[in-house]
Formats: structure tokens, C-alpha cells, sequence
């Protein structure tokens, strides 16, 4: 498709503003197999890490636990209430005896 | 649900970051990275499968932020850079657009099994719409919470095309007593244990004409990572109710209580949606409809700009009664110009507007306020809640000009 063709579709539906990309079609959607990219995203080291990996990465990466505020309020009462959530909510099967470690490794690394 | 259009009409004086990124070495697996302006604000930049460059929030599952400069690009956000959140990692990566189906099922006559083929046979309708996460700009709260922790960028302004949700529950017959909607997509926990997500509307909302169910976006079959192939798009109302994937409507004669209806996606049940900061609402309502936003995009915050004229330009849009006024100020606050408003894509969508403003040396606190049609005003001063939604407070961008 050249150029002034594709401008001139763009203006007809009113995209001329758009992304100079953009390409209108409605041929039908073909099967789809999407390929994640690997992204390894690490939990940081400290105590308990393997407990820690143990029991979170299967439903999350560590991103989740790396992006949260940082400061007094997001310590050990802040990873305590986290990690109950995981497990009074969404179900983490969280052996009792990891949750203090989990917490601690938290509290120390993040 | 209730309609909050009406009932926000604050107005103060305060001041709000603009999402800027300034660019810093990272990690190997990312090309680079961003620094959200807060705190612990870094995050990579990150290249999906048909999407751009993109702030990568989260990997597991899949949450990508669309960097800012995005939005200065036009009043539609181009598929490749239009925002990613999922909350549960089983995604369906294989699907088959020949044997999908979508089943409408509970409290209808005509329990009905669709293709996408059947879909794309109904009369369709198109309907430019912003889709916004309930956290956009969570990171910018103050005092912090926990969550998504979002700059700007959690939302994005497409055009739709697809088929009214009321021609298939009127085919399917809905049956007396209905009161919900309930919509499941195809995506799903990677533990039985954890509840899978779901979300609900009213059964009048539901068969409202505008919310439909979505096959294409700016024309192109939905990118995966936006809900590929069918979508539930509803117009003025956060992302969390444009359910991904969708192969599951179910109508029910009962208020909905999942986890994800029930105790998440709540806002306090006041006029501004929000408490003191650091404090509980005392009752909850579901998160509804968006409330009243103004960016300005073509200057970043701490940019250096000639001495003179500068024509400002941006976007603005609220929860479906449309923009009635954007106003700008060059000193703070103290002295506001109406900027002109650009084309009208309809009541959902972004609306573009300029100004030219002549800015003499020094620094200068660049704002924008926005007005919707409903009267609803941009606060002056953020409001805050635990959850971190709906910051809508006026943005200020700081420039300096020699």
C-alpha cells in the first residue's frame, strides 16, 4: 500500500492525527499463538530467598514485591498484611511455617 | 451503580507531577529503562510480541504502561502502544479465532453459543472510547498505597468496533428478574484456589446500546495483550469492567459478590470518592464511571523552553458527558486562558486541545484544568483513597523558559 493511500484511508475514518502506522483492515483474525518474552525478573538476595521462591513465583514475579513504595509504613506490617492477602485471598498454599520467613525476607530486602 | 458525574465538584489549589521519564542504564533482559517521577520509580523498557517499546510494570502476568510521549502523538493510541493489565498469569496464549465461541447463558430463554463468525455477521457499531485503569497514576499518591504502582500512562483512547451486548441478550432473551450481568474472559488463575476474575454490570447498563463487545481496535483485530478476539468494551467506566478474552456472559437475578465485585475495585461511597488520607471509608460502592482528566502532553515536566510564544497542547476527557471547557494556566494557577478545544471523536473519547501561551524567562508552573459538560470539575488538591484510584487532580508541568 503506498503512502498517499494510506494517509488518504487514515482521513477518511478520521485518524488523519493517528499514528502515520496505521493500516485499516477487517480481514478476519487469524489463530494466534502468542510467544511471552522471557523476562526473567529476579528477586533480590537475602534470607529465606529459596522459601520466597518457593512460594510466589508460581502466580507472580518478583516485580510485584520490587515496585511497591518503599519507606516506614511499607515494612513488616505492610508484607505481613501482603502475605496473608495471598493466602486469605487468593489462595497461596503457604505452609504455616514459611509465612514468618516470607515476611522477614521481605521486610530485610525490600 | 451509582453515577458519580454529577457529584464531584471540587475545586482547590495543589500540585501534581507530570509523568516524565528520564532515560537510565538497566538489567540486561530490558533495552533500557524509565524512572517514573516517585519514588522506587525505575522500570525497564520493555519489547512485547505487536506491541512498542513499553514500560514494563510487571512480568508475570503481563502489565505494561504506555510511555507518556505516546499521548502527544494524537487523540488515538496506536494498538502497539496502548496499556496491558492482567491480574491472573493463565493467559490463553493459543487462541483460534475458527472455534472460539462465545456462550451467553443464566437467566436468558435462549441459551446461545456463538462464533466469532456469527458475531462479525451482526450489524456492527463503532464507538471511539477511552479505556482507563482504575490505579492510573497510583505511584503518584501521597501518602503511598499498596498496588499497581502506575505513572500516567495506564490508559489509551481507541476506536471500537463490534456488536451492541444488547443484540445478543436481546437474542438470547433475558429473562424477568434479571438484575446482573456477570463477564468471564478466557484468562484465568494459575491456582484453582485463587478466584478467578470476573466482573458484573446492571442489567439496564448492560442493554444501555453502547456497551458492546469489541473485535476491533483502530481497525485491527485486537492485539493479543488487549483481549484478542472479543473484548466487552464499556464506555466511561475504568478498564476493570473491559473484561479480555471474552467467551462468558451470564445473566443473574442476584447482585454479584466475587471477590473481584465484592471487596475489590471499591471506592468509598462519598461525592469525591475519597477519605482523609491514611483513613478508612467507612462504606464502599464498586468503581464505576471515570471522573474528569486534563494532560498536557507536549511538555514534559522540568523541559527548558525558548523565551516567547509556545503553543501548549494536550488531552482531556471525563466519564462520558464530554468536555465542555479546558482552561491553562502559565503562573501557577493564579490567571487562567480557555485553550481551544480540538475535534469532537464523540463523549468517550480524548479531546485534543491547544493554546498558545508566551512564556517570559524564568520558571514557570505550566497547569490544566478541564471542565466535563456534567459540571464536574478537576480538583485542585488530590484526593486520596487506600485503593489508589481515580486521581484526577490538575496536573502541573514545570518548564523553564531562556
Amino acid at each position: 500500500m503506498t503512502r498517499p493511500v494510506l494517509l488518504a484511508l487514515a482521513t477518511i475514518i478520521g485518524l488523519a492525527a493517528a499514528s502515520g502506522a496505521f493500516a485499516p483492515t477487517t480481514a478476519g483474525a487469524k489463530p494466534i499463538s502468542y510467544k511471552l518474552p522471557d523476562r526473567a525478573v529476579e528477586f533480590k538476595p537475602g534470607p529465606n530467598l529459596d522459601v520466597v521462591k518457593a512460594n510466589c513465583t508460581a502466580c507472580h514475579s518478583a516485580d510485584y514485591v520490587q515496585t511497591q513504595p518503599r519507606g516506614p509504613k511499607f515494612k513488616k506490617d505492610f508484607w505481613q498484611a501482603e502475605v496473608n492477602k495471598m493466602i486469605k485471598v487468593y489462595g497461596a498454599p503457604i505452609a504455616e511455617a514459611d509465612v514468618g520467613k516470607i515476611v522477614d525476607y521481605l521486610t530485610a530486602t525490600y | 451503580m451509582l453515577d458519580r458525574r454529577e457529584m464531584l465538584k471540587r475545586v482547590g489549589a495543589g500540585l501534581a507531577l507530570g509523568a516524565t521519564a528520564s532515560l537510565t542504564p538497566f538489567k540486561a533482559f530490558a533495552l533500557d529503562s524509565v524512572t517514573l517521577p516517585f519514588d522506587n520509580g525505575e522500570r525497564p523498557l520493555v519489547k512485547y510480541p505487536q506491541k512498542r517499546l513499553m514500560i514494563g510494570q510487571t512480568s508475570r502476568p503481563p502489565q505494561l504502561e504506555t510511555p507518556f510521549s505516546v499521548f502527544n502523538e494524537g487523540p488515538i493510541t496506536p494498538n502497539d502502544a496502548f496499556f496491558v493489565r492482567y491480574h491472573l498469569a493463565d493467559l490463553p496464549l493459543n487462541v483460534d479465532p475458527d472455534t472460539f465461541t462465545l456462550e451467553i447463558k443464566g437467566k436468558v430463554d435462549h441459551p446461545l453459543k456463538l462464533s466469532l463468525k456469527d458475531i462479525k455477521k451482526m450489524k456492527a457499531t463503532e464507538i471511539v472510547a477511552v479505556n482507563q485503569c482504575s490505579g492510573n497514576s497510583r505511584g503518584f499518591f501521597n501518602p503511598r498505597v499498596a498496588g499497581g504502582q502506575l505513572g500516567n500512562g495506564a490508559m489509551g483512547n481507541a476506536r471500537w468496533r463490534g456488536v451492541p451486548l444488547k443484540t445478543v441478550l436481546d437474542q438470547a432473551g433475558v429473562q424477568q428478574g434479571a438484575k446482573q450481568v456477570v463477564f468471564g474472559g478466557m484468562d484465568g488463575p494459575v491456582s484453582d484456589k485463587t478466584p478467578d476474575f470476573a466482573k458484573a454490570l446492571d442489567i439496564d447498563h448492560a442493554r444501555d446500546g453502547e456497551v458492546m463487545l469489541a473485535y476491533l481496535m483502530n481497525g485491527q483485530d485486537l492485539p493479543f495483550l488487549n483481549g484478542f478476539p472479543l473484548r466487552l468494551v464499556v464506555p466511561g467506566y475504568y478498564g476493570t469492567y473491559w473484561v479480555k478474552h471474552l467467551n462468558e456472559i451470564t445473566v443473574i437475578d442476584s447482585i454479584y459478590d466475587n471477590f473481584w465485585m465484592k471487596t475489590a475495585y471499591r471506592i468509598p461511597d462519598d461525592a469525591c470518592a475519597c477519605v482523609e488520607p491514611g483513613t478508612a471509608p467507612k462504606a464502599t460502592v464498586p468503581i464505576n464511571r471515570f471522573n474528569v482528566r486534563s494532560f498536557i502532553t507536549n511538555v514534559a515536566d522540568g523541559a527548558k523552553v525558548g523565551i516567547g510564544g509556545k503553543l501548549l497542547k494536550g488531552i482531556a476527557f471525563d466519564g462520558g458527558t464530554g468536555i465542555k471547557k479546558v482552561e491553562v494556566s502559565i503562573d501557577g494557577g493564579k490567571t487562567w486562558k480557555t485553550a481551544r478545544l480540538g475535534r469532537d471523536y464523540g463523549k468517550y473519547s480524548f479531546r485534543e486541545w491547544k493554546i498558545p501561551v508566551k512564556l517570559t524567562a524564568g520558571p514557570h508552573e505550566l497547569k490544566v484544568r478541564a471542565t466535563s459538560n456534567g459540571g464536574q470539575v478537576q480538583p485542585s488538591e488530590a484526593t486520596w483513597n487506600p485503593a489508589g484510584y481515580m486521581r484526577n487532580v490538575i496536573e502541573t508541568v514545570h518548564v523553564t523558559a531562556a
